[in-house]
């Protein structure tokens, strides 16, 4: 068992024709993963590193029986290529685009309210189940299989947290990197359930930085309904506040959260060891286990 | 990206919002020259992307030619919070009898647009939001259907506007969502939107803010977007292609280059942690090409602050040895290393990347924590 992908994920990439798209399908190739079809309008009929190329979503989840798909469309487009892929409809959708519009992804959010897809990111590394699938831009070679499901809205950072992890012999279930735009698809408390729902999964590392709320949020769910232990990091403690929060954006959020200590002790309360390096997350999850 | 106050005002004029009568100047006979033309009394105000201009000096109101005079030579060229007034604007003071508030952003928690609208304009909105949340009445709108006419009444009436006024307020704040929604606004605001005695209000200040993603569909916004930066360093920076959010400078001795912004805090929070303190925040994002590893460098070293560089890199689909061998094409290119630089490479092909690093320039430590603790050492020997 795992989270939202595994073995049988069959997988689309939208913009598999661009030099992004067919690198990293040769990657996810190469690992294991099911890549059964690209998606470019106007490409249809061509082949990509020896999968099939169709001009639209829904031809391609028809004829190679697609459930799931990785969009590497430049950002002015991608708004539009997520619509597509929830109109297939698709069970997953993995937006690893960076610069959506924020406007373009508002519209997409509540488009996404209406469907039973799941969509991770936009401006995220993917999802990896280690040994089965990866879904994205993952680095395979660092991940390996185990019982830790780990959420993140850093790419590199995720990465430095699963070498941790790996090096002291801690696999993952599953790894998520869920993005960091301002508006995302499964965000914390999304993951968080599926991971609490997941027999394999015996302990969750959730990595959070500042700005949002999200976070905060994460750690009232995990109080109130999670019986699988978290272990957290928070990167941003030093980030200078005010930095990329917007004026009037302020206003919504108010003021006291979204800083790193209100995350950092939002989690506390709710039991959950946040680390103050890398290293001592490896070490809380050690024990939790 | 942040529009000046001349500029958002008149973008709102295109659109129809009623602002004051006004003019930009650069020169301090420009501006007594505005203020004639305009007629006293009028406020001269500082174009620098500060919040509370008012406070720190960079507003007067002057009441003739000698007072025009003398605040434009006080506010053009003065320092206002760390920036360089260059402009001011000239503008008709308003009489006003009540100052309320404005808004339209994007709540990130709902994933959805918000309007907003109070009757405690004219002060610092923040203040209270945090104080008095209660004082500012809030809409969500449906971003696939746009702003209901209803719900800019509803909004305006639920802040206690009433009267006169009130249509007014509601078809400002129709006009301000949909080029909120037109010119991909990330916030707009209009704070004080001041009411006259005769009911008929005017936009006394405007805030634009874009959303920098979407420049590439509004390119009369883009155009708008000043390349001249508050110091040095940021114009490096900018000339470098570090921009917007991907450089920050801080105030510590700990220059730090790595690629993720994730990665980047984290180690900003370590070198924290182990006594140190920052001296900025570099993402050099993804690849590490030798250009883009100099000039990060060349960034950092001229940063007179600077004591020691620690240059994290967790390579994920980006080859360690390629990283390192753009590390050490990039330091060829000094003819001296002025202060030291300690480099840790993880990830895809980190060994064989660390094995080719040259260690006569750069010292290389194997984990984040080491490599952090060596900068931070590095760092307080220079002081000492």
């Amino acid at each position: 068992m795992s989270v939202l992908v595994d073995d049988d994920t069959r997988v689309v990439v939208q913009g598999i024709t661009g030099g992004e798209g067919k690198f990293h399908t040769e990657q996810m190739l190469d690992y294991g993963t099911n890549v059964v079809a690209g998606a470019v309008p106007g490409k249809g009929g061509q082949e990509v590193a020896g999968v099939p190329v169709y001009d639209t979503v829904t031809q391609a989840a028809r004829e190679e029986d697609a459930d799931a798909s990785v969009v590497f469309v430049p950002p002015a487009f991608a708004g539009d290529a997520l619509f597509e892929a929830l109109d297939a409809p698709l069970d997953l959708v993995v937006a690893i685009t960076e610069g959506i519009p924020t406007q373009d992804m508002s519209r997409v959010y509540r488009r996404l309210q209406e469907t039973d897809t799941h969509l991770i990111g936009p401006n995220c590394p993917g999802i990896i189940t280690p040994g089965e699938a990866k879904l994205g831009i993952l680095p395979g070679n660092i991940f390996s299989s185990g019982n830790v499901g780990l959420i993140s809205r850093s790419g590199t950072l995720t990465y430095q947290i699963v070498d941790n992890l790996t090096n002291r012999g801690l696999g993952q279930s599953t790894a998520v990197g869920i993005g960091g735009d301002p508006i995302i698809g499964t965000d914390f408390i999304d993951a968080l359930s599926l991971f609490e729902a997941d027999d394999d999964t015996d302990a969750v590392v959730m990595c959070g930085e500042i700005g949002g709320e999200d976070e905060e949020e994460a750690a009232a769910y995990i109080g109130e309904h999670m019986d699988t232990p978290v272990a957290g990091f928070i990167a941003g403690r030093t980030a200078p506040p005010g930095k990329r929060m917007g004026h009037a954006g302020a206003i919504v959020s108010g003021s006291g959260t979204g800083t790193a200590e209100s995350k950092i002790s939002a989690l506390e309360a709710a039991g959950v060891p946040v680390g103050d390096t890398p290293e001592e997350v490896a070490d809380s999850v050690e024990d939790l286990l | 990206m942040r529009l000046h106050e001349y500029q958002a005002k008149g973008v709102f004029a295109e659109a129809g919002i009623p602002t004051p009568a006004s003019e930009l100047a650069r020169t301090v006979d420009e501006a007594v020259e505005a203020a004639e033309e305009i007629g006293y009394p009028v406020a001269i105000k500082a174009q620098v992307h500060v919040g509370g201009r008012g406070k720190a000096g960079g507003i007067k109101l002057v009441d003739d030619a000698e007072e025009a005079r003398e605040a434009a030579e006080d506010i053009i060229g003065m320092d206002l919070k760390g920036y360089d007034v260059e402009t001011v604007l000239v503008e008709e003071a308003v009489d006003f009898t009540n100052e309320l508030y404005v808004g339209v952003t994007m709540d990130r928690g709902e994933g959805r647009p918000v309007a907003m609208v109070s009757k405690r304009g004219g002060v610092n909105i923040e203040e209270v939001a945090e104080e008095e949340p209660e004082a500012i009445a809030r809409e969500h709108i449906d971003p696939a259907f746009g702003m209901h006419p209803f719900q800019a009444r509803k909004v305006v009436y639920d802040a206690g506007i009433d009267g006169a006024v009130a249509g007014e307020v509601a078809s400002i704040l129709t006009t301000l969502y949909e080029m909120w929604d037109e010119r991909d606004g990330s916030d707009i605001e209009i704070n004080p939107l001041m009411v006259t005695e005769d009911d008929d209000v005017i936009a006394a200040d405007a805030v634009f803010n874009v959303d920098g993603d979407a420049l590439f569909r509004q390119p009369e916004l883009a155009e708008m977007e000043e390349k001249a930066a508050d110091n040095e360093l940021e114009a490096k920076a900018q000339e470098y292609g570090f921009e917007g959010s991907n450089y920050v400078q801080l105030d510590g001795n700990v220059g730090i280059i790595g690629n993720g912004a994730g990665l980047v805090m984290g180690t900003l929070d370590l070198v924290d942690y182990y006594g140190g303190s920052p001296a900025n925040f570099l993402d050099i994002g993804g690849g590490a090409k030798a250009e883009r590893v100099a000039n990060a460098l060349d960034l950092v070293f001229s940063d007179e602050d600077v004591d020691s560089v620690v240059f994290n890199i967790f390579g994920g689909i980006t080859r360690g040895d390629e990283v390192a061998n753009g590390i050490n094409e990039a330091l060829d290119e000094f003819d001296e290393i002025p202060v030291p630089v300690i480099v840790r490479l993880a990830g895809t092909n980190a060994e064989e990347g660390m094995e080719i690093l040259n260690t006569d320039l750069v010292q290389v430590e194997s984990t984040l924590e080491d490599a952090v603790q060596a900068a931070v050492d590095a760092a307080e020997e220079v002081k000492a």
